[in-house]
């Protein structure tokens, strides 16, 4: 096959609208960010640059090597897009290959693309990049090793985050989800951190101008740091937990008021889709989903709208 | 390769293909959180959301199971939901052992799973009409109408232009390896997993050197072209009376579906 799909993407309509609208929420503020950073930071010049760069990451998922018995290792790319561009155009590069697959392979849904994208876009970025700023000014070799176990963590992170949503939406079982997902991506991600790894020291052998002190790449701020530290124990720490104890995850959420008793789709923004002095009629819970819708859209115009403001003042500067 | 080798639109004359972009992707958002909405076991209404699908389908000319046939690629993924079948509380159905574990699926949650099934699987097909009857170009900059981030919708469209182009670079780089790694029947080719690994890696750095390189050449060209910060079309998009009358007639729909689905 031409191309072979990442098994991350979370199919169409597999999350729950409520925390759909969750992941999108964290997404677009996180992206609304990563934007207005990038508006000030690059040039005209950089916007054919990132988009080549997101067909780069695209076309390098296809580059395998055989492991045994017919599977293969493969490159999942946030990492690497992470360490090369920098952080934020990393993450809008990411961002861009996301949408592709969904819009045009239905590689991933469109109504889940907000957690697809936080899941392999914004997290692999933030444990990726944190990790390599941590140790930037050590040794080759200890960048290397940092890259290597970020970009293991950070599909090991994606499969969590994304066993968790499916389960908070009332669509799988925390306790075949969890420790299926996080044994194939212990698997999948040791494929992903040796490509990434070759490549970087590939890249630091041939063009260390790429990845020096002026590149973009080092521009990063030292907050990474603390992000991406935060990200890395917060995975290290729940993965044992879900795994071993998924009872145990399943009461805390509980008593966090995340999971209702006879509801199956937990974390509602508004209860049992109804408006509460309509009752529980249809019209309340199209009335429901329209404020939902509305609500939403409010949000990512003013994110929106805000993001253009600044953008227009940084220019006018 | 051939330089359609991704695409996924089929030129047809028809009236789903001539509609305007912008209309066509919020059809197919609304339609599936309209999906999305739907509770467990509301069948008639997802029968009628199917048999919208079909009726696209026929508008667009491209056969009644066009879509149909398409979204059966996507079957495997539903292995996700399988565990539902026996983590919802329910009367119990049938009982299995598998190695050390007992299973036993209830009513609830086979319902609870079908329901999952058929949300994911309507909507995955209103994805994949969408891009059979819009020119991806143009659907990007629906998505420029619609609020996305210029520098998003910017990047997405030069991903798209230069697939083809990369891709093939991926195909010279394989072919290489190819025709390097001779094998006999005694003995093996190439080293060990890490030595395989390593030359994967090398090929990923020398792609990204390449992609690198190019960009510098496309803006070069691009500059010399007149770039200055924007792209331009030779279609603008303007909304026809036809236009408002199919997105009003869908909206209708959905509303109908989803009453359908509360009774």
């Amino acid at each position: 096959m031409l191309y072979s799909p990442a098994p991350l993407h979370i199919p169409e309509n597999f999350l729950s609208l409520a925390v759909s609208a969750a992941c999108w929420v964290v997404t677009i503020l996180t992206l609304s960010l990563a934007i207005s950073k990038t508006n000030k930071s690059l040039g005209e010049r950089q916007i054919p640059l990132m988009g080549i760069m997101a067909a780069f990451i695209f076309a390098a998922q296809m580059i395998n090597f055989p492991v045994a018995g017919g599977t293969s290792g493969h490159l999942l790319g946030g990492v690497l897009a992470a360490v090369i561009l920098g952080p934020w155009a990393g993450m809008l590069v990411m961002t861009a290959v996301i949408a592709l697959q969904a819009l045009l392979f239905q590689d991933g849904g469109l109504s889940v693309m907000g957690a697809n994208i936080l899941n392999m876009g914004l997290v692999t970025a933030a444990i990726g990049y944190g990790l390599y700023r941590l140790v930037s000014n050590r040794s080759r070799k200890v960048k290397l090793a940092a890259i290597g176990f970020a970009a293991w963590l950070s599909v090991l992170a994606g499969a969590l985050f994304t066993s968790l949503q499916i389960w908070l939406s009332g669509n799988a079982d925390l306790k075949i989800i969890v420790p299926v997902m996080l044994f194939i991506h212990a698997l999948i991600g040791v494929g992903d951190a040796l490509i990434t790894v070759a490549a970087i020291s590939f890249i630091m052998r041939t063009r260390p101008d790429l990845l020096g002190e002026e590149s973009e790449s080092a521009k990063g701020g030292q907050g990474w740091v603390w992000v991406g530290v935060a990200v890395t124990l917060l995975v290290v720490l729940l993965s044992p937990f879900a795994s071993a104890d998924p009872d145990g995850l399943e009461r805390v959420a509980t008593d966090l008021g995340f999971i209702g008793q006879a509801q199956l789709s937990p974390f509602q923004i508004i209860p049992d889709y109804t408006v509460p002095f309509l009752g529980q009629t249809a019209l309340s819970t199209v009335i429901a989903g329209v404020i939902g819708a509305i609500v939403v859209g409010l949000v990512a115009y003013l994110i929106g709208r805000g993001v253009k403001a600044k953008s227009q003042a940084a220019g006018s500067k | 390769m051939h330089f359609d080798a991704f695409d996924r639109y089929h030129e047809k004359d028809s009236r789903l293909h001539r509609l305007d972009p912008r209309v066509k992707a919020v059809i197919t958002i609304a339609c599936i959180l309209s999906n999305a909405l739907l509770p467990d076991g509301a069948w008639i209404a997802f029968l009628f959301a199917f048999i919208f699908l079909l009726a696209l389908n026929v508008v667009s000319r491209l056969g009644i199971a066009y879509t149909l046939k398409r979204s059966l690629i996507a079957l495997p993924f539903a292995l996700i939901a399988f565990s539902v079948l026996f983590s919802t509380p329910g009367n119990p159905l049938s009982m299995f052992h598998f190695l050390m574990w007992d299973f036993t699926i209830t009513d609830a949650g086979l319902l609870r799973f079908v329901s999952i099934l058929i949300r994911s699987w309507l909507s995955v097909q209103m994805a994949i009409l969408l891009v059979a009857v819009t020119r991806f170009p143009d659907l990007v900059h629906a998505l420029a109408h619609l609020r996305v981030p210029p520098i998003l919708t910017t990047i997405i469209a030069f991903l798209y232009r230069y697939l083809f182009v990369l891709t093939d670079e991926v195909f010279r780089l394989l072919r290489a390896r190819e025709s390097r790694s001779a094998a006999s029947a005694a003995q093996r080719s190439g080293g060990g997993v890490l030595w395989r690994a390593k030359v994967a890696g090398d090929m990923a750095g020398q792609l990204f050197l390449r992609s690198y390189e190019r960009s510098d050449r496309i803006y070069n060209a691009m500059l010399s072209r007149g770039y200055a910060g924007h792209m331009y079309t030779l279609n603008p998009h303007e909304m026809k009376p036809g236009d408002y009358f199919a997105a009003a007639f869908a909206v209708a729909f959905i509303f109908i579906i989803q009453i359908l689905g509360r009774f």
